[in-house]
């Protein structure tokens, strides 16, 4: 396979809105289109259903297998029949974020103009530069789609309770219960710098050609795999890394510099080398900048004033080993709830597996989670 | 307070936290400072439809209560409660914790800065036995109440029932109701008597409200 060539299209299920999507930069995106899967029923009331809001580099498979990687989805652990968000209860959707590269509208899809004529090219970098507000809205518009007026909750870790956090600031009567799940509300400076990192990476592959590289059928892989590489060492613990690889080495017994020498390096580029066989380096480059940009304080004066009586009731939960979302962020975000008024629940899992922890087999968090939307459900008259 | 009152709380229940269930009425919006795994606001929301948040240190306990759909953050006196909004709540509880806590003085003063009324419980360290093993032994008392030794105890701020009233006095509280209970929360009929119910009491559970 040539680790250089796009990966193959798939088609998705996607709700095409013929009106677009007005974002906060001004552009317009007309038609929008939002994949998304569901999974479960939506009852007659239409008061069923829960949104999963999905991070970074994750996608509307969020319990079914993901035919681009063939691998489960993402959230298998914790959605499903009888697991903590119980698909025999609930309708459960997830859709792919606006910008991204899993059959919404992004810059993998054919741009058009203002009045939605195709352009006959990728949008690429011409994709207009969006926000967390907007990868919102557009799944607000979803739902509409749907005929659903309030969801049940909506719930996300990472960038997900990002989003999590902004449709209830922007959709409070939208939004019954909200979980933003190992996330925080702005994007910290160490964050972004990360971030700078991963897209200085990818901007620096010959591969890349500004952007055009969807011209010659080839994709920026090393520097995309630089990305990923950087990003993933953010997502575990040093306990963790310490705890699966250690110092082993590799097997090289002379000394060198030319191989890998320790496993953990031969772990980090197999990440890299996976990840760009089912994500799209301009994608990668405008759902970073959306996170970069998050920042509720700024956007309505301060966190409390986001939330100013809201009829929202909210679970947060952290890890204590994420040093990417710290939970001393989550806790500034509870305090700001409770400030404002809300009915918040908040606890830290204690757990080595860093950031990652909250897509992997967390009981305690698990548990939480289901009792949370379990009284949710009771209380919503369910 | 009828003995009647307390017959339908639930069985499973601390019996000072029976106590406290009877004292706030329907529909109060309630915090519960030391929730534990929310037993008072689980009972208080199905019978009294009160709108109940909690704060609990232990996260274990936080995580059982969270699972039970309650309102609770892992939080603690000293730390969470500048942040809510004066007037938030009718009653605000602090169960058995105020002698652990770091500041007592200001702990109160935010309970009934975003509370209307605050009820408070703690062991009264007045009580005979432990005079009388201080007296005797001399040696820091060890009783069904004071189990810790003092090297490790979280009771860092131990007072009497006599201390609790001037504290009151000195900050401007009016006491609404007070009494002194056993160690199983049975009330004790010295309520004519503080000086009595200092010395006989284990624990005291008082409400106030600012004057």
């Amino acid at each position: 396979m040539n680790a250089n060539a796009p990966f193959p299209e798939v088609t998705h299920q996607r709700a095409l809105l013929p009106e677009g999507l007005t974002l906060d930069c001004g552009a317009v995106i007309r038609p929008l289109a939002v994949a998304y899967r569901s999974y479960g029923t939506l009852n007659a009331a239409r008061s069923n259903a829960i949104m999963v809001c999905h991070a970074l580099t994750g996608d509307q498979y969020v319990a079914e297998r993901q035919p681009v990687t063939g691998k489960d989805g993402w959230w298998d652990a914790i959605i499903g029949p009888g697991k903590p968000v119980d698909t025999d209860r609930f309708f459960v959707i997830c859709a792919n974020v606006l910008g991204g590269c899993m059959g919404s509208t992004g810059p993998r899809e054919e741009m058009t103009d203002e009045n939605g004529v195709p352009q006959g090219r990728p949008w690429g970098t011409d994709f207009p530069v969006v926000t967390i507000r907007d990868m919102v809205r557009a799944q607000k518009k979803l739902t509409d789609h749907l005929g659903i007026t309030r969801l049940l909750a909506v719930i996300g870790g990472s960038m997900g309770g990002m989003q999590v956090l902004e449709w209830a600031a922007t959709f409070p009567e939208a939004v019954f219960a909200a979980a933003p799940i190992a996330c925080a509300s702005h994007h910290s400076a160490q964050n972004i710098a990360f971030h700078e990192v991963g897209r200085a990476a990818i901007h620096s592959d010959p591969d890349w050609k500004q952007g055009r590289y969807w011209e010659d059928g080839r994709i920026p892989a090393q520097g995309l795999s630089v990305a990923r590489m950087v990003a993933h060492i953010t997502y575990l613990s040093e306990a963790a890394l310490t705890r699966k690889f250690g110092r082993r080495l590799q097997g090289a017994s002379a000394l060198t510099f030319l191989e890998d020498v320790f496993q953990v390096e031969s772990y980090l580029r197999h990440q890299g080398s996976t990840f760009v066989r089912r994500f799209d380096a301009n994608s990668y480059l405008t759902i970073t900048r959306a996170m970069d940009y998050f920042d509720l304080a700024h956007e309505h004066g301060s966190v409390a004033a986001a939330f100013r009586n809201t009829p929202t009731r909210f679970f947060v939960a952290s890890f204590s080993s994420d040093w990417l979302f710290p939970t001393g962020e989550s806790r500034a975000l509870v305090r700001a709830l409770n400030t404002a008024a809300a009915r918040v629940s908040f606890i830290e899992v204690t757990t080595d597996k860093g950031h990652d922890a909250f897509l992997l087999d967390e009981p305690e968090f698990h548990r939480a989670l289901g009792g949370f939307l379990t009284g949710a459900a009771r209380d919503a008259g369910l | 307070m009828p003995d009647d009152a307390i017959q339908y709380v639930a069985k499973n229940m601390r019996l000072d936290l029976r106590l406290i269930a009877e004292m706030i009425p329907q529909d109060a919006r309630m915090l519960d400072i030391g929730c534990g795994d929310g037993a008072l606001m689980a009972h208080l929301a199905a019978e009294k439809r009160v709108d109940a948040r909690g704060i609990e240190i232990d996260m274990q306990a936080a995580t059982e209560a969270v699972a039970q759909g309650l309102a609770v953050i892992h939080g603690d006196a000293d730390n969470d409660l500048a942040f809510y909004p004066d007037g938030a709540f009718d009653y605000v509880v602090l169960s058995r914790t105020l002698q652990a806590v770091e500041r007592p003085r200001e702990v109160l003063r935010q309970m009934l800065r975003i509370g209307r009324h605050a009820i408070v419980s703690f062991p009264n360290f007045g009580h005979w036995e432990v005079r009388w093993k201080l007296l005797l032994g001399g040696r820091m008392p060890d009783t069904e109440t004071w189990t810790r030794p003092w090297y490790e105890t979280p009771n860092i701020h131990p007072c009497t029932i006599l201390d609790f009233f001037a504290l009151a006095e000195l900050e401007g509280y009016a006491i609404e109701r007070w009494l002194a209970v056993d160690e199983r929360g049975l009330k004790a009929p010295w309520t004519r008597s503080v000086r009595l119910a200092n010395l006989f009491g284990q624990q005291a559970l008082f409400q106030l409200r600012r004057k």
